[in-house]
C-alpha cells in the first residue's frame, strides 16, 4: 500500500519529443486512478516512468514515502500488466506467475501457496500447467493479472490491459479487475484510451492531452463539470454537441443565438456561471450532451428551449435511440474539437456553411424518422459553456 | 520428437495479398506449391550418389575399380575389406582412424560450444544493453566477417609459436604469451572460434534483437537482472537459432582441412580425420576405393549431430507471449 506522487514530471525522449509536460498528480493510497486520453497523449510514457522503464527527465516521483526517481523497477515495489500481456512463452502458467517470487528467492512452499492463491482468485487453476500459447486471449490476460497480484506489490500499473480482448470479454474483465482492486485495496494506476473504461472503473480519472494533465476528478465530476472543451468532447458517448454561438444580453437575461433560433440561458445557470456575463455580445461554445435533448412528445415537464433539425440518421440501440440531426448552427472549431473530431474536413466544411450535426439520445418510443424535421427539447439547465479561444469552461 | 514439433507449431496465418512478403516467405510459398511427388523425385536424385558411395564402400577393390556400383543388384558380393583397411594401421606409420576421430572431436567440441556461448552473450549485450560505443563495436565485429582466413594463417602461426610482443623504447610488452600451440588441437579450435564468432554474433543478434521487448520489460519489473534475463528468457527462447548456428559451425569445423593442415599438419598423431582422409588414397590416388569407406566413417558423426539438433528447430516458440 502506498501513495504515488508525481511532482512536475517531465519526459523528453532522445529524439526531443516532449511526451510528458509538468505532470502533477497525487494518487491516494488504495485509489484506482485511471489515466485516459487519446492515443499518443503520453499515457504509457507516464506509466512507464512510474514503473522505472523510462528515465525521468525532470521532476520528482514518490512511491510511499520514498523518492524513487533513481530506483530500479524491482526496487519500487510495483507490478505491471502490459497491453499485450508479455507472458514468458516457454514457461507454464504456474511458472509465469511464480517467476518474480522465484527471482526473489522465496521458499518453495510459499511460492506454491501464493501461486495457488492467485490462480484461485483469477480462476486459473485448470490451466496452471499449460503454456501461454495454449490459452485463449482472456486466459492470457488473467495470467498477466496473476503475475502482478501474486507479488502483492504496493502499486499496480496497468497499460491498456483489456484492449486486446473482444468487446464482450472486455466488459466482463472490467468488472473483474475493478472488483479485484477493491478487494486488494492496492493503489492502481490504470491506463486506457477508452473513456467508458475510465468512467466505469476509476475512483478518479485523469485526462491527458498532448502530455499535459487537463483535469483529474471523480468520473461524475468529469462528466458534470468538464474543465475544458477537450475533456467535454472526450468524456461521454456519444460525444457532447459543441456549437459556436453568439451570446446576447436581453434585459437581464442572456440568450445564446444559433442560426436555428435562440436558447435562453436559465437564471440558475447564470447564477452558477457568472463569468458568462463578460461574454455578452461575444461568442461562446455551448455544449449540450446528447442525453440532454429530448423528444417533446414523450414525457412532460419540459422547459421551453427547443432546437430544430432534419433527422439524418436514426440508430436504435434498444433502450434508447440516437438521432443525428442536421441543425442550422455553427459547430465549434477549436484545436480541442478538431482533435476530438473523426473527420476534420467535414467539421470545417460544416462550420463554413453554418450547419452542424447534433446527436440526441432520445427515448426508444420516439417516432422521429429519417428525413423528417423535428424539434427537440433542450435541457438548458445542464448546458455547458466554454471560452472559444482558451477552451476553458466558463464559471466565475 | 515429431510430436513435440507439431504441438508447438503455429500454422502461418494466411497473408493478405498485396502486402509484400519477405523473400523467405515467398520462397516458402513457391516451394509449398510444388507437388509432393516432385519433391520425392528431387530427394531421390539427391540421395542417389550417396547411396552409390555407400554401396561401393562395401565392394571389393577390383569390383569397385572395374564395374559400376549398381551391378550389386545382379552380383551381390559385399565385403568389409575397405572398412578394415581404413581402420588398420598396417604398413603405415600413421595412427589408426579412431585416433583421428578423437582428434577431430578435440577440435570440434570446443570450436562449436565456445563461440556459441560467447556469441550469445555478445548478441544479447548488443541487442538489449546500453553501453557506450555499442554501434561502432557491433559494426567492427560484423566487419570482421570480411577478413579472409588465408590472410591470417601466417600471423596466427607466428602468434601460436612465438606469441606477440611489442617493443617500445627497449621495453618489451608481451601481448600474447608464447604458448607453443602449433601442432596442438588448441591452435585449430582457437582459430575456428575466432573466425566463427563474427558470424555467430551477427546471426544470433538478428534473432535475439527480434525477441519481443515487452517480455524483457516484464522480467525487469519481476526483478530479473541482465544475467537472469539472459539465462531464463534469452537462452530458452533462442534455442532454434543456437541449434542452427551449432550445426553450421560443427559441420564447418568438422570438414575443415585448411586450418587443420596449417596448424597441425606437422604433427600427424594430432591430425583430424580430414587430413588422414586426404592421405588415405595414396600418393597417386591409387587407393581411392578406400575413400568410399572413409567418407562414411567421417560423415557418421555429422549426421548424428544433425538429427540430434533438428528437433530444436521449432517454430512458434514465441506463441502466446505477446499479442498484436
Ligand atoms: N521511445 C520513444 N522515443 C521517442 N518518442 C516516443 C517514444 N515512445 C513514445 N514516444 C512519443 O511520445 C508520445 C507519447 O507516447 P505514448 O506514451 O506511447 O502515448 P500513449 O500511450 O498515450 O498512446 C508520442 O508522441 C510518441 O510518439
Ligand atoms: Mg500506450
Amino acid at each position: 500500500m502506498a501513495a504515488v506522487v508525481l511532482e512536475q514530471l517531465n519526459k523528453i525522449y532522445p529524439n526531443s519529443s516532449h511526451a510528458i509536460i509538468d505532470l502533477d498528480l497525487d494518487i491516494i493510497d488504495g485509489e484506482f486512478l485511471v489515466l485516459v486520453g487519446p492515443s499518443g497523449c503520453g499515457k504509457s510514457t507516464a506509466l512507464r516512468m512510474i514503473a522505472g522503464l523510462e528515465d525521468i527527465s525532470s521532476g520528482v516521483l514518490r512511491i510511499g514515502d520514498r523518492v524513487v526517481n533513481d530506483l530500479a523497477p524491482k526496487d519500487r515495489d510495483i507490478a505491471m500488466v502490459f497491453q499485450n500481456y508479455a507472458l514468458y512463452p516457454h514457461m507454464t502458467v504456474a511458472q509465469n506467475i511464480a517467476f518474480a517470487l522465484k527471482l526473489a528467492g522465496r521458499p518453495k512452499a510459499e511460492i506454491n501457496e501464493r501461486v495457488q492463491h492467485a490462480a484461485q482468485t483469477l480462476q486459473l487453476e485448470p490451466w496452471l500447467d499449460r503454456k501461454p500459447g495454449q490459452l485463449s486471449g482472456g486466459q492470457r490476460q488473467r495470467v498477466a493479472m496473476g503475475r502482478a497480484i501474486v507479488r502483492d506489490p504496493a502499486v499496480f500499473l496497468m497499460d491498456e490491459p483489456l484492449s486486446n480482448l473482444d468487446a464482450k470479454l472486455r466488459v466482463q474483465m472490467r468488472a473483474v479487475v475493478a472488483r479485484l482492486q477493491r478487494d486488494l485495496k492496492t493503489t492502481t494506476v490504470y491506463v486506457t484510451h477508452d473513456q467508458v473504461e475510465a468512467m466505469t472503473m476509476g475512483d478518479r480519472v485523469a485526462v491527458l492531452r498532448d502530455g499535459r494533465l487537463l483535469q483529474v476528478d471523480a468520473p461524475e465530476t468529469l462528466y458534470e463539470r468538464p474543465a475544458d472543451l477537450f475533456v467535454a468532447a472526450f468524456i461521454g458517448s456519444p460525444a457532447m454537441n459543441l456549437l459556436d454561438v453568439g451570446l446576447e444580453q436581453n434585459g437581464d437575461q442572456l440568450e445564446a443565438v444559433l442560426n436555428a433560433g435562440r436558447l435562453i440561458v436559465p437564471p440558475a445557470v447564470l447564477a452558477a456561471r457568472p463569468g458568462l456575463l463578460a461574454y455578452a455580445g461575444g461568442r461562446v461554445v455551448v455544449g449540450i450532451r446528447p442525453e440532454h435533448l429530448h423528444d417533446p412528445a414523450i414525457g412532460s415537464d419540459h422547459g421551453p428551449a427547443r432546437i430544430r433539425g432534419v433527422v439524418e440518421l436514426r440508430e436504435s440501440l434498444g433502450a434508447v435511440i440516437d438521432l443525428h440531426l442536421r441543425v442550422h448552427a455553427k459547430p465549434a472549431v477549436t484545436t480541442e474539437t478538431r482533435q476530438a473530431a473523426g473527420d476534420i474536413e467535414l467539421l470545417e466544411r460544416q462550420a463554413q456553411v453554418g450547419e452542424s450535426v447534433v446527436v440526441a439520445t432520445v427515448d426508444s418510443r420516439s417516432k422521429a424518422r429519417v428525413g423528417e424535421t423535428v424539434e427537440l427539447v433542450v435541457d438548458t439547465e445542464r448546458a455547458h459553456f466554454f471560452d472559444p479561444e482558451t477552451g476553458q469552461a466558463i464559471w466565475d | 520428437m515429431t510430436a513435440e514439433t507439431t504441438t508447438t507449431t503455429t500454422l502461418p496465418r494466411s497473408v493478405p495479398t498485396g502486402i509484400s512478403l519477405g523473400l523467405g516467405a515467398r520462397i516458402h510459398r513457391r516451394l509449398a506449391a510444388v507437388p509432393t511427388a516432385v519433391l520425392w523425385l528431387i530427394v531421390g536424385l539427391w540421395t542417389l550418389p550417396s547411396l552409390g558411395m555407400l554401396v561401393s564402400s562395401f565392394r571389393a577393390e577390383d569390383a569397385v575399380k572395374t564395374t559400376g556400383w549398381w551391378t550389386v543388384v545382379t552380383d551381390p558380393k559385399l565385403t568389409l575389406d575397405n572398412y578394415r583397411a581404413v581402420f588398420s594401421t598396417a604398413g603405415t606409420d600413421s595412427p589408426d582412424m579412431w585416433r583421428h576421430f578423437l582428434n577431430s572431436l578435440a577440435i570440434v567440441i570446443p570450436a562449436t560450444i565456445i563461440p556459441i556461448a560467447l556469441a550469445a552473450f555478445a548478441a544479447y549485450a548488443f541487442a538489449w544493453m546500453d553501453f557506450k560505443g555499442k554501434t561502432w563495436l557491433f559494426v567492427g565485429v560484423v566487419a570482421l566477417m570480411a577478413v579472409p582466413i588465408q590472410m591470417s594463417l601466417i600471423p596466427l602461426l607466428q602468434l601460436y609459436t612465438g606469441g606477440a610482443h611489442l617493443t617500445i623504447g627497449g621495453q618489451t610488452l608481451t601481448l600474447f604469451p608464447d604458448l607453443n600451440l602449433a601442432g596442438t588441437p588448441a591452435a585449430a579450435w582457437l582459430t575456428h572460434i575466432g573466425f566463427g564468432l563474427p558470424l555467430a554474433i551477427f546471426l544470433l543478434h538478428n534473432y535475439i534483437s527480434a525477441l519481443p521487448r515487452d517480455i524483457f520489460e516484464a522480467a525487469t519489473i519481476d526483478g530479473a537482472d541482465h544475467m537472469q534475463i539472459f539465462r531464463r528468457l534469452v537462452i530458452p527462447l533462442s534455442v532454434p537459432a543456437l541449434a542452427a548456428f551449432g550445426i553450421f559451425q560443427f559441420l564447418w569445423v568438422w570438414n575443415d582441412y585448411l586450418v587443420a593442415l596449417s596448424f597441425i599438419g606437422g604433427a600427424p598423431d594430432k591430425a583430424p580425420m580430414t587430413i588422414r582422409l586426404a592421405t588415405l588414397s595414396g600418393g597417386r590416388g591409387q587407393d581411392w576405393h578406400l575413400l568410399t569407406a572413409a567418407a562414411f566413417v567421417s560423415i557418421a558423426l555429422p549426421l548424428a549431430v544433425f538429427f540430434a539438433l533438428q528437433r530444436f528447430f521449432v517454430r512458434g516458440l514465441l506463441a502466446g507471449s505477446v499479442k498484436g
